[in-house]
């Protein structure tokens, strides 16, 4: 199966070996930093994704990241950030933690998994994409409250071709 | 905020000189977008050709600036990069704006009338 791989895609063998493995780092949750910490993190996995992954991966990151600035740390706006990001062999985990106020667990899913949670298009919202476009675009999105701190894990799937067959 | 304003083919082509239309300017955006159409007419186009970063905030407020305009003016999108056309088919918004491929597709088609 490794064999078969290898031969079809000949960029697979590359990947399988990253040059960076892990990304870590803390700021202060403002939209500036929040774009600072997205050019360093894309920066670090680069070479490893496509344009297309590397365009999925920051909208995934902006969308998280600018949701704790405005929301999590909404009413005196101070706090940190913190992103660590893992390279393994299914695509990226990634890990976000901030110390404000709780996530309301509506975030998380859609109220009936059956409908879509897209905002309805022709009503022409202003808001509410954020959240549609994280549980769109990543996996395993996981979310655990500790000691007064959040965290939220997710995965984006790397190295996938649109076209197997 | 780097936006700039001319007519052509009697529509306002606004050109947008940023790289990224996100959360940290995207009230700005809409402010600057309030000032500029202020100069009448009926189409105005958004050159977004020099944009290769959308957010959820950057995309509510272009929509905030077409909703602005109506009903009466039109909001049209031109030069959409790969990233930006993704975010509009995600959300589907790329049903409720014109979206032309440049500008010039933009002005020299006019105003297309389907049907």
């Amino acid at each position: 199966m490794q064999v078969d791989r290898s031969a079809r895609f000949g960029d697979a063998a590359k990947r399988e070996r990253p040059e960076a493995q892990i990304f870590h780092h803390s700021f202060p949750a403002d939209p500036l930093s929040v774009r600072t910490a997205l050019r360093a993190a894309i920066a670090r996995f680069m070479r490893q994704l496509t344009a297309d992954e590397a365009g999925t991966l920051e909208l995934i990151l902006a969308e998280v990241l600018n949701n704790i600035v405005e929301h999590s740390y909404g009413e005196d706006g101070v706090g940190t950030i913190t992103l660590s990001m893992v390279r393994d062999r299914r695509g990226l985990s990634c890990s976000v933690s901030d110390d404000g106020v709780a996530l309301p667990m509506g975030c998380l899913r859609a109220p009936d998994p059956a409908l879509s949670s897209r905002p309805e298009p022709a009503e022409l919202p202003e808001g509410g994409f954020g959240w549609f476009l994280i549980r769109d675009l990543a996996e395993d999105l996981g979310y655990r409250r500790e000691n007064d701190r959040n965290l939220l894990a997710f995965r984006l799937p790397l190295g996938i071709t649109e076209n197997p067959g | 905020m780097n936006l700039s304003a001319e007519a052509r083919a009697g529509a306002l082509v606004v050109y947008v000189g940023e790289e990224r239309l996100d959360a940290a300017i995207a009230i700005r955006f809409k402010d600057r977008m309030r000032e500029i159409t202020q100069q009448p007419s009926r189409r105005v186009i958004l050159d977004m050709s020099r944009i290769d970063f959308l957010d959820s905030s950057g995309l509510g407020a272009v929509v905030a600036v077409m909703k602005s305009l109506a009903p009466t003016r039109s909001l049209e999108l031109a030069g959409l990069t790969p990233n930006v056309a993704k975010v509009f088919r995600l959300t589907r918004m790329d049903s409720v704006f014109p979206i032309h491929e440049t500008i010039e597709a933009a002005t020299s088609e006019g105003v297309r009338h389907a049907g």
